[in-house]
């Protein structure tokens, strides 16, 4: 999906694609040519992206993709949609809204959405602890101060997201 | 749904600095409702305004189908006396009273005589574990134990709501715990709303529903059921 997301830009090369992402989402794990030709290919067979004709040049795979309204709207309903809250949510938090400022959909909605839904698994595991035993309570407490943590940062990344737009649209 | 107090379009400033710019919340009656957001959001004068400890420069606050804002001083201070009760966040108990007669003031300011108004103060020591405590003063009492005698200070007059401003601010987090195991209990024993101000998530997880205040407006978290798994 985060490729897709940076397709929604502009169309691209899988060269491009891969660049793009291991400079922003990578951190030290480069993607595989191999992955991004073949999400690329499985986007196209799917109706999310197009390719246009091979182009003459070096390299395994000229062709240049452009989303697709249905892809538009997958790409959209992705940012869109919290992701369940559990705990190690970074990596998917984190490029939700890198991708929906360089997309210029509203962020600080995503992260509102993203917030209602780890308060309201909150809620639910505060009801538990406050009928179950101690064992119960010891684990739903672990998995409150995890959900505390997104929430944190979620805050802190809220009210600094005028800068980091700046940062990734350059 | 009922409502109990509802603000609408509240404006307040402070000197040349706007702290709420069009605030609108409901709540309903018997409802904990969190409201939450960072340092200077406009949180703590949006409760005072809901509370009618401040009026609104614009906007209206109404409580029980009273308009709070256009009332006098002195009627809404009976209406905080007799209505209201109130939990901070440092327990702010009257150091020259002893814990019982810290929590029987609500009872002795709106009239009810000494000897009744203790009897009933002691009834909550047991309620919230505080047994024994009843003749200290606020400085012998742990911090723990004198935000619970705040909190009875709060509940002791079965208030229609309780405004309670960061109340385990100063507490660790098991206690802070305990506290609000307490207060979310009695309140709900009692029927009474509670407005709770605090900028921690675990907190606000004891409430029913959460508002956050930005920039001195509300916003309400408008949440969508989450996606059953993690996609990339």
């Amino acid at each position: 999906m985060t490729l897709l997301g940076l397709l929604e830009r502009e169309p691209s090369h899988g060269y491009d694609l891969k660049r793009d992402y291991d400079t922003y989402f990578g951190r030290g794990k480069p993607l595989p040519y191999g992955q991004v030709y073949a999400t690329l290919g499985r986007l196209a067979r799917d109706g999310k992206a197009i390719a246009g004709p091979a182009e003459h040049g070096e390299g395994p795979d000229r062709k240049r993709y452009a989303i697709t309204e249905a892809g538009i709207a997958d790409v959209e309903d992705w940012l869109r949609t919290p992701a369940a809250p559990e705990p190690h949510l970074q990596t998917v938090l984190f490029a939700k809204v890198v991708l929906a400022l360089m997309l210029d959909r509203p962020a600080s909605q995503y992260l509102d959405l993203q917030r209602a839904a780890h308060l309201g698994r909150m809620r639910e595991l505060t009801e538990l602890k406050q009928h179950g035993n101690l064992v119960d309570t010891l684990l739903a407490d672990h998995g409150l101060y995890h959900l505390e943590a997104d929430l944190r940062w979620m805050d802190h990344t809220a009210a600094r997201l005028d800068s980091l737009k700046q940062a990734v649209r350059q | 749904m009922s409502l109990i107090i509802e603000a609408r379009g509240i404006v307040r400033s402070f000197g040349q600095t706007p702290a709420l710019r069009g605030a609108t919340v409901e709540v309903a009656k018997g409802e904990i409702l969190a409201v939450m957001g960072p340092s200077g959001s406009g949180k703590s004068t949006l409760l005072h305004c809901l509370a009618g400890i401040l009026t609104p420069d614009e906007g209206e606050v109404w409580f029980d189908g009273k308009r709070l804002d256009a009332l006098r001083e002195s009627e809404r201070s009976a209406l905080r006396r007799d209505r209201f009760g109130f939990v901070f966040q440092f327990g702010q108990l009257v150091p020259e009273l002893t814990a019982e007669e810290n929590v029987a003031l609500p009872l002795l300011l709106s009239g009810t005589r000494r000897a009744p108004a203790l009897r009933e103060a002691r009834t909550w020591f047991a309620r919230l574990g505080l047994d024994g405590l009843e003749g200290r003063r606020s400085g012998e009492l742990s911090g723990g134990q004198a935000q619970r005698v705040a909190l009875a200070r709060g509940l002791v007059a079965g208030p229609d709501v309780l405004f309670a401003d960061e109340p385990t601010g100063s507490l660790d987090s098991v206690t802070g715990e305990h506290v609000m195991n307490l207060l979310t209990a009695s309140a709900r024993e009692q029927g009474t709303t509670v407005i709770l101000v605090t900028h921690e998530a675990r907190v606000a997880a004891y409430a029913d529903r959460e508002v956050i205040v930005r920039d001195g407006k509300v916003s309400t978290l408008t949440g969508v059921a989450p996606a059953a798994g993690l996609t990339q």
